[in-house]
């Protein structure tokens, strides 16, 4: 799996959308399914794909798809 | 008892201050019910010992960590190992805690700075990591042990009540934000209980406390575990944000 595979079925899994949904411009609490309580459950499932701990100025910091993968980026992962 | 029938069965818990008093009650008891551990304390030398006991009595895996929970990142190392080593947590119980009297003149800056760390910040640390843990197993317990101090008062433990009290408060808002995602916090107010903590007290003040209790005896690390179980467990499953008092009928 790629490292842009993981956060496309991270995502899918954590808000329960399409994985065509998944976009860059996917925002936080753009749609209904990317509610606070959602962001939580999205946050505990890349820790687990990706193997890391995600700082807590991360979670704050992740708004869009776009922003995960340049948060994900400075982890080690290439998107 | 069959395995499977063992009320935390399939179940792992993180036990803060967990090799000695009220801890390890917990642990023994969360052990004989079918759990497996991670102890979180300050001295390796007893959580190594500890694991030893428990896997050899129990027959279940017990991870150790030596680790401040005052500490965040100390913390956060903790649930990274345990992340790494694919570990996802059930149950945890914020138990580590410190208690230092003086009346409010003689109050140090220090001493605000110990109890509020260990006993809030510590707590508070350990719920927001354990959480991601828990979301990962789809649901948890969180048991947060406070004190009837920090819904009394009491005189000459003003810090103490007081940090006793937030904890309180923290659990009430946890559970609100947390139920929807299955995940349960509740509080334990243990009242006078015979603990290396509490042979620290003055005698007068151990005696007045005894006459107050209406059972007539102090209470044991295992009444305070007894509750910790039902907490942890599918028996309080439609049970979230309340403070379960263990003091024996005590008045303050």
């Amino acid at each position: 799996m790629t490292d842009n595979e993981k956060l496309v079925a991270a995502f899918t899994e954590a808000l329960n959308i399409d994985a065509a949904k998944v976009q860059d411009s996917l925002s936080y609490q753009g749609i209904p399914e990317w509610d606070s309580i959602s962001h939580m459950v999205l946050i505990s499932i890349l820790e687990q794909y990706f193997e890391i701990s995600i700082d807590t100025q991360d979670v704050i910091d992740m708004s869009s798809v776009g922003k995960a993968k340049e948060i994900l980026a400075k982890y080690g992962f290439i998107f | 008892m069959d395995s499977s029938s063992k009320l935390l069965a399939g179940k792992t818990a993180l036990i803060t201050g967990g090799t000695r008093g009220i801890g390890y009650a917990v642990a023994k008891l969360f052990a004989e019910n079918g759990a497996n551990l991670v102890l979180v304390a300050t001295n390796a030398g007893l959580l190594a010992e500890r694991k030893k006991e428990l896997e050899a009595e129990y027959g279940i895996k017990v991870w150790v960590y030596s680790c401040d929970v005052a500490n965040f990142e100390e913390v956060k190392n903790v649930y990274a190992q345990l992340l790494k080593e694919s570990v996802s947590l059930n149950i945890l119980v914020n138990n580590a805690g410190v208690m230092q009297d003086a009346v409010i003149g003689m109050v140090t800056q220090p001493l605000i700075e110990k109890v509020f760390s260990v006993n809030v910040y510590g707590t508070m640390y350990n719920s927001q990591l354990a959480i991601k843990s828990m979301l990962r197993s789809r649901g948890g317990s969180i048991i947060n042990l406070s004190s009837i101090v920090g819904t009394n008062g009491n005189s000459g433990q003003s810090i103490y009540s007081a940090s006793k009290a937030a904890v309180i408060g923290f659990t009430k808002s946890l559970s609100k934000e947390l139920a929807a995602l299955n995940i349960r916090v509740n509080a334990i107010a243990p009242g006078f209980i015979d603990t290396d903590m509490i042979k620290a007290v003055p005698p007068a003040f151990y005696t007045k406390n005894l006459e107050n209790i209406r059972m007539k005896r102090l209470g044991t690390a295992e009444d305070v575990a007894k509750a910790a179980l039902f907490l942890a467990s599918d028996l309080s499953v439609y049970i979230t944000g309340q403070v379960l008092g263990v003091d024996g009928g005590m008045l303050m």
